[in-house]
């Protein structure tokens, strides 16, 4: 069968119905400007920047809060929902235009429905009380008197719609903190393990990620990294890709070094093939004397995390004392997708598609280094593959900003496989000394701790192509605040917990999910273990003994022995075998402040293989109010699977010049026949605030592994990841 | 080397590429060439699964199979499951039942190696669909549901 000319994808979507275009209008309509005009409000404190209701009663929600693919979106659609009294169906979301949404911040910390959502709940109670107030005039009633479902307000048998009252007008409000919410216990939609909008279209191949961003007249590119970080760009032979048909340009600039070509397979075979010459470099330390290069880093500055007492004075007068150094490996986002990004640059404004997880900051920054105004940079999120913190999708738009200038046509940045392993930004090393003293009575009387982790905080990370390119870029490093969780939530007499932040790490950081949360709950929950042990007592009752003060975080734990049913302990098992199995417990209050998770983890560990296997985890979390418990729990279990992955298996390797763990093998995943049974038990507390999901449960698995392995074995674990080469190791030396 | 066009069967049409280079990976042709966004590119080493599509019945990776081995083969995308862009099949279904996605990334392959693999083995216990599924990555760790959604289409075939 053959048909006269089709459109292509007339041709390919089989019975023609067409879902998406992908022309730049269409595209952009897609978006979401419908109903747009230059003057929509994007103020923090105007209602009209979060949500817009058209004469049909369609309401539109404007998130600066981006999908990461968590499906929050959904839960801020249900919230805005639930508060404005509208069906759920009929919430479309705009996110991450820096034309249309407000600047929430960062997609980050676990903070979107935590706090974007609790800025949407407030625009949307507020954007309530203002309809019911224009409705008591129109109807002639009371405001008490009126009663609302699905965006009609009703009295006495009269009634008039949202699309009525406001339909295509602005509200024209700032947001009233005192405006009333609902009460919880008359939800309908928050709450409720509703069904996400994207995944029938994921599973359909109809979903546009930002990687199928097309626009007319588009060339492809690729960036032609340096052999070495460091290295600089001295000799580019131009005629060493004549051969190649469809080359447009190769794009020189300072250190930065791509190739532009009509299709996307010649800009990959001339990036492959270009010949450069570059200078040597070998900054990196020898990998295998990273924690020695760790620990003889300048120290900048100490923070202290926590001080109760005095320690060091009530170690040197306990009557046992244990210590231990604990440390976690550098870790890659590793994302499915590389990172990819399209930029158009026209009469003096770019534009941007990108999966950035902070568009309105990546506007600033590629502002910056192009020394434009920000308001001549549009960057409008599409969504790409999971990024779990800061990964490579900022980069890539850096390359394709560069790029759209420098060729005045859009340009599409794909990378490849090694960039994203070898250049995201990476979860820097983490090293922590801990000491403990007790007393004749096994009660704890001291906890002394010594973090090294690199300075700085939260930020923007600097752009490879505008430091490559020698252009402006942001100074110093960004590794998130990576030292949170590094103080402890028991209450000892005498804590102090410090941070050494150090001058530099080997390679640019960032945050990964659960940054220093994760690290740090592994070095203080593993070191508990070990300290419960030499007080003789079963961990969860140690750790009961010291949480006195949080009703909370001991009905988490109480919980957690049941739905584990845990069987008190307080020796590693002795088994003779090849197989030994263990379980262990672990703990978290997030940040000392928020969302509270307990796991525990049952564990095989073949003693010949060096292997362990994860067989079952049982999570239990307290996040307050819980918003979509189905949401809830796919975070849950992704965040086991991945940092399951990451304990056993992930470490990005290094020589003297350059990451050398470029693919899958040589950076392995956890793979589906070694993924563990995940039980989860949620403790809804629909009047309490909700706190975020996204990360917390990824902080309590790789202690709740390693007590377990003791428990298997007798054996401490101490450093990330777990390989079999390390297990075996440590099995040895017992 | 002169461009060539040839034709190439997909999702039960015959599309016309045009190429200039026969060892292009099929998966670009899907792309780039057609638009497809079912195919995905996840590492261009096989290695990964994102790029998975049916040649001839078979799953294969599209970023390592170049134009010049697929010939006459008829090759199906996701979006060619079940011929329609607004009607799903039992499994793409089920993803749906189980909510068997985050960012998505991978399902693409997931569901093509899940779907060849169905074709042959009627009633596979957990272990095998384990298995079948050991060379496809997900990153975001939504393993266990998309076990859950495989399951549930094999019960319901």
């Amino acid at each position: 069968m053959f048909l006269d000319k089709p459109t292509r994808r007339e041709f390919l979507q089989g019975a023609g119905v067409l879902v998406v275009s992908f022309s730049l209008p269409s595209f952009v309509t897609a978006a979401g400007t419908e109903s747009a005009t230059a003057s929509k409000t994007v103020a923090l404190d105007e209602v009209d920047a979060y949500l817009a209701v058209n004469a049909s009663g369609r309401v539109t929600l404007y998130s600066g809060k981006v999908e990461l693919g968590t499906g929050v979106s959904t839960g801020l659609r249900q919230i805005l929902a639930e508060e404005l009294d509208v069906p759920l169906g009929r919430v479309a979301l705009v996110e991450g235009d820096t034309d249309l949404t407000p600047a929430q911040g960062k997609t980050w910390g676990s903070l979107t429905i935590q706090a974007g959502g609790i800025q949407i709940r407030q625009a949307a109670a507020t954007a309530r009380q203002q309809l019911l107030q224009e409705a008591a005039k129109r109807l002639a009633v009371a405001p008490t008197e009126l009663s609302v479902e699905d965006g009609v307000v009703r009295a006495h048998g009269a009634q008039v719609s949202y699309g009525e009252l406001i339909g295509g007008k602005n509200f024209s409000i700032k947001l009233d903190k005192q405006a009333p919410l609902k009460a919880p216990a008359t939800y309908k939609i928050v709450g409720k393990p509703v069904q996400r909008d994207d995944i029938p279209p994921k599973v359909a191949g109809q979903f546009t990620y930002v990687q199928d961003v097309r626009v007319p007249g588009m060339l492809h590119a690729r960036v032609v990294r340096p052999p070495a970080i460091g290295a600089a760009l001295q000799s580019v032979d131009e005629s060493s890709i004549t051969d190649i048909p469809g080359v447009v340009k190769v794009v020189r600039q300072n250190n930065f070094l791509a190739v532009v070509a009509e299709t996307e397979w010649s800009a990959i075979r001339a990036s492959r093939q270009l010949k450069a010459n570059w200078s040597e470099w070998s900054g990196l330390p020898e990998q295998d004397k990273l924690w020695e290069y760790v620990r003889s880093t300048a120290v900048n500055k100490d923070d202290e995390t926590s001080k109760v007492g005095d320690a060091q004075q009530a170690l040197q007068g306990a009557g046992k004392r244990v210590s231990a150094t604990y440390n976690f490996a550098i870790n890659s986002h590793a994302s499915m997708g590389p990172s990819c990004a399209v930029a158009d640059f026209k009469d003096g404004k770019l534009t941007c598609w990108s999966a950035s997880q902070a568009p309105h900051d990546l506007r600033s920054q590629i502002a910056n280094m192009l020394s434009m105004k920000d308001g001549d940079v549009h960057v409008i999120y599409v969504e790409g593959s999971g990024c779990y913190g800061r990964n490579g999708h900022e980069d890539a738009a850096g390359d394709a900003a560069l790029l759209a200038r420098s060729m005045g046509h859009p340009v599409r940045v794909q990378w490849m496989r090694d960039e994203e392993h070898g250049w995201d930004p990476k979860g820097p090393p983490t090293l922590m000394d801990l000491e403990a003293g007790l007393d004749n009575e096994g009660k704890v009387v001291a906890w002394y701790s010594q973090l090294y982790v690199p300075e700085g905080g939260g930020g923007n990370v600097k752009l490879l192509a505008a430091e490559a390119a020698g252009l402006p870029c942001e100074k110093g490093l960004f590794p998130g605040n990576i030292i949170n969780n590094s103080a402890i939530p028991y209450a000892f007499p005498n804590v102090h917990t410090v941070a050494h932040r150090l001058a530099q790490t080997p390679f640019r950081p960032s945050w990964i999910r659960a940054p220093g949360r994760m690290q740090n709950t592994f070095c203080n929950e593993a070191f508990l273990d070990e300290v419960a042990m030499a007080a003789g007592a079963d961990p969860f009752e140690f750790r009961l003994r010291y949480l006195a003060n949080d009703p909370r975080g001991t009905e988490l734990l109480q919980r957690l022995m049941q739905l584990s049913k845990w069987q008190g302990r307080n020796s590693a098992k002795s088994a003779a075998g090849d197989v030994a199995r263990g379980r262990g417990v672990t703990y978290v209050k997030y940040e000392l402040s928020r969302t509270y998770v307990g796991a525990v983890a049952d564990i095989e560990v073949s003693r010949k293989a060096g292997h362990i296997r994860v067989r079952r985890v049982a999570i239990v979390q307290d996040c307050g109010q819980i918003i979509n418990p189905d949401g809830v729990r796919n975070q849950i279990e992704g965040n086991v699977v991945q940092t399951v992955s990451r304990t056993l298996k992930e470490e990005v390797t290094f020589d003297r010049s350059r990451v050398t763990s470029l693919d899958w093998n040589s950076y392995p995943i956890l793979r589906f026949p070694d993924v563990p049974d995940i039980d989860i038990e949620l403790i809804d507390r629909p009047t309490e605030k909700p706190w975020g999901v996204g990360e917390p449960a990824a902080s309590v698995v790789p202690s709740a592994i390693a007590n377990a392995v003791f428990d298997a074995t007798g054996v401490r674990l101490r450093s990330v990841p777990f390989t079999p080469a390390k297990v075996r190791a440590a099995l040895q030396n017992t | 080397m002169p461009s060539k066009t040839v034709p190439l069967h997909v999702n039960g049409r015959i599309a016309r590429i045009t190429v200039d280079d026969p060892d292009m990976p099929l998966l670009y042709v899907l792309r780039d060439n057609l638009e497809l966004k079912g195919p995905r590119f996840g590492c261009g080493l096989g290695q990964c699964g994102a790029c998975t599509v049916h040649l001839a019945g078979k799953a294969v990776r599209s970023c390592i199979t170049p134009l010049s081995a697929v010939g006459k083969k008829q090759i199906v995308t996701l979006e060619g499951l079940s011929g329609s862009a607004s009607k799903l099949v039992a499994i793409q279904e089920a993803f749906v039942a189980e909510q068997a996605a985050q960012c998505g990334y991978c399902i693409s392959g997931m569901i093509m190696e899940a779907a060849a693999f169905l074709a042959r083995h009627k009633n596979p216990d957990e272990a095998q669909i384990k298995q079948a599924l050991a060379n496809n990555l997900c990153r975001c760790g939504t393993h266990l549901r998309i076990v859950r959604a495989v399951k549930r289409a094999a019960a319901g075939a």
